[in-house]
């Protein structure tokens, strides 16, 4: 955050570029329709390559929501930045007022709210296709999603802005992220599948935690890195 | 990597010396044919390799398989520890200073690291298959490396599809300096797996449980790759500032 700009005027800045940036895929609903189509053909793909015999439905339920959930968000984060390189709206977003932490930030926040929604789609789905039976464990599971989700957003933004300056970013995005995203998702699975099996969440505690402090460390210096992605 | 000069290299290598002053690269280092410390960190490497397989004994309980250790650790400190240390380091101070033979000396870093990885990934299946009865196993450390060697790779694949130079170091600096905050996360997230490969042999507490000609042969090892490593990096990094002075005067 620049010195002349207080924490006010960042919320309301990042509010504001959420705010353009959902506004434009509202209006065009193409990304978001793929992902949430793509999630659920992948959760019928699943569906029809598992043995429920073998393998109890709890058990594989984990892995194929947070398999879904990362290759759903890789699909939306790419045009985070491919909407501003079009007619170069992106020299006309660093020419305004607004500081490059608060543009970060919005685009973060765009992305949460852009995977958030897909996830909103695809856990009831995985929970009805699987028979889950999640019971009162509901909650807890939407947290952990978010806490993993924030951390996907963060990362994936900057890596977004960062393979957005480069001749492939559809493939290299996958490349660059999905190393980051290793801390990240298996955590979340295996809390994910503490919570199915309805086990007490105190079983989890160490892989939350390790959430949490991903989400800190990581929210917190792709905020600092982000203005080094930007061409002066 | 190294490669030997073309004519036309060294017609450019001549110009650039002339140009040096004037030129961003600073002061260019001379081409030479033959690199004396890397012949001599290679000879030191095949010594060390002759020494392993016919002068230090056959370990009674792993066989000879157990020979490959003389190679898999030391490529295992030099690619896993040093190179990454450098990478993250110079990449840090890239953003902080915006020096480019900081940015020469993360690429070689990751490049000749990604070799070392490279090394430690294929000799350890080997062993594997023949201690454990299996080529693969998901372990914290062997998976650690895999996703190391995965990142490394992502780096260098970024590196290679910016086209200005300016742009490349420093958006590669970015995710250099992530990578230097991602890796306690990976090394702790897999340690939460519970692990089977074998622990610390010589940097333990009490005396090391190598017999004596074995942990010679395996200190020796390590000075030779450390050697070779920094041999290799010293070509990479020369043949970086001359590929970055060729392109300062093709744009000139």
């Amino acid at each position: 955050m620049s010195a002349q700009h207080t924490a006010p005027d960042f919320l309301a800045d990042a509010l504001r570029i959420a705010r353009k940036d959902l506004l434009i895929e509202f209006r065009t609903r193409s990304a978001f329709l793929a992902a949430t189509v793509f999630a659920v053909l992948a959760v019928v793909i699943f569906r029809f390559t598992w043995d429920p015999t073998a393998i109890p439905a709890f058990d594989l339920a984990p892995g194929v929501l947070w398999v879904i959930f990362t290759f759903s968000g890789l699909l939306g984060l790419n045009r985070s930045f491919g909407l501003e390189l079009s007619e170069r709206a992106y020299d006309g977003l660093l020419a305004s007022q607004v500081s490059r932490e608060a543009i970060f930030a919005g685009k973060v926040l765009a992305n949460l709210a852009f995977v958030s929604g897909v996830q909103a789609l695809t856990l009831p789905a995985v929970a009805l296709f699987f028979d889950l039976q999640v019971g009162s464990g509901w909650g807890v599971l939407i947290g952990v999603v978010f806490c993993a989700s924030l951390g996907l957003a963060a990362v994936g933004t900057l890596f977004a802005a960062v393979a957005s300056n480069t001749r492939m970013a559809e493939l290299l995005l996958p490349m660059m992220t999905l190393p980051f995203f290793v801390p990240l998702v298996i955590p979340a699975a295996q809390t994910s599948a503490v919570i199915l099996r309805g086990q007490p969440l105190a079983d989890a505690m160490p892989w939350f935690k390790l959430l949490l402090a991903f989400d800190l460390v990581f929210v917190t210096a792709c905020l600092v890195v982000f203005p080094f992605t930007i061409e002066e | 990597m190294s490669r030997r000069l073309s004519v036309h290299d060294r017609g450019v290598v001549l110009m650039a010396s002339v140009t040096a002053t004037t030129s961003s690269a600073g002061s260019l280092p001379e081409a030479k044919a033959i690199d004396g410390f890397l012949a001599v960190s290679l000879l030191a490497v095949l010594a060390v390799s002759v020494r392993a397989i016919w002068f230090t004994p056959v370990d009674a309980m792993l066989g000879a398989a157990q020979k490959i250790f003389y190679m898999h650790v030391p490529a295992a400190i030099v690619g896993l520890y040093i190179s990454c240390s450098l990478l993250a380091i110079a990449s840090i101070l890239y953003l902080w200073i915006k020096d480019e033979r900081l940015d020469r000396l993360a690429e070689a870093s990751a490049e000749i690291g990604l070799l070392f990885m490279g090394i430690v990934l294929v000799t350890g299946p080997v062993w594997a298959r023949t201690s454990w009865g299996t080529w693969w196993v998901w372990e914290a450390r062997i998976t650690s490396t895999l996703f190391l060697w995965l990142l490394v790779l992502g780096y260098l694949v970024l590196r290679g599809a910016v086209e200005s130079p300016e742009s490349r170091a420093r958006l590669s600096a970015v995710m250099g300096s992530l990578a230097a905050l991602l890796v306690p996360f990976i090394h702790l997230t897999v340690r939460l797996f519970r692990g089977m490969h074998p622990g610390p042999v010589v940097l333990k507490p009490e005396k090391p449980s190598l017999p004596p000609e074995m942990l010679l042969t395996f200190l020796m090892a390590i000075v030779a790759y450390i050697l070779l490593f920094f041999a290799l990096l010293r070509v990479r990094m020369r043949w970086a500032a001359l590929r970055d002075a060729r392109a300062v005067l093709e744009n000139a």
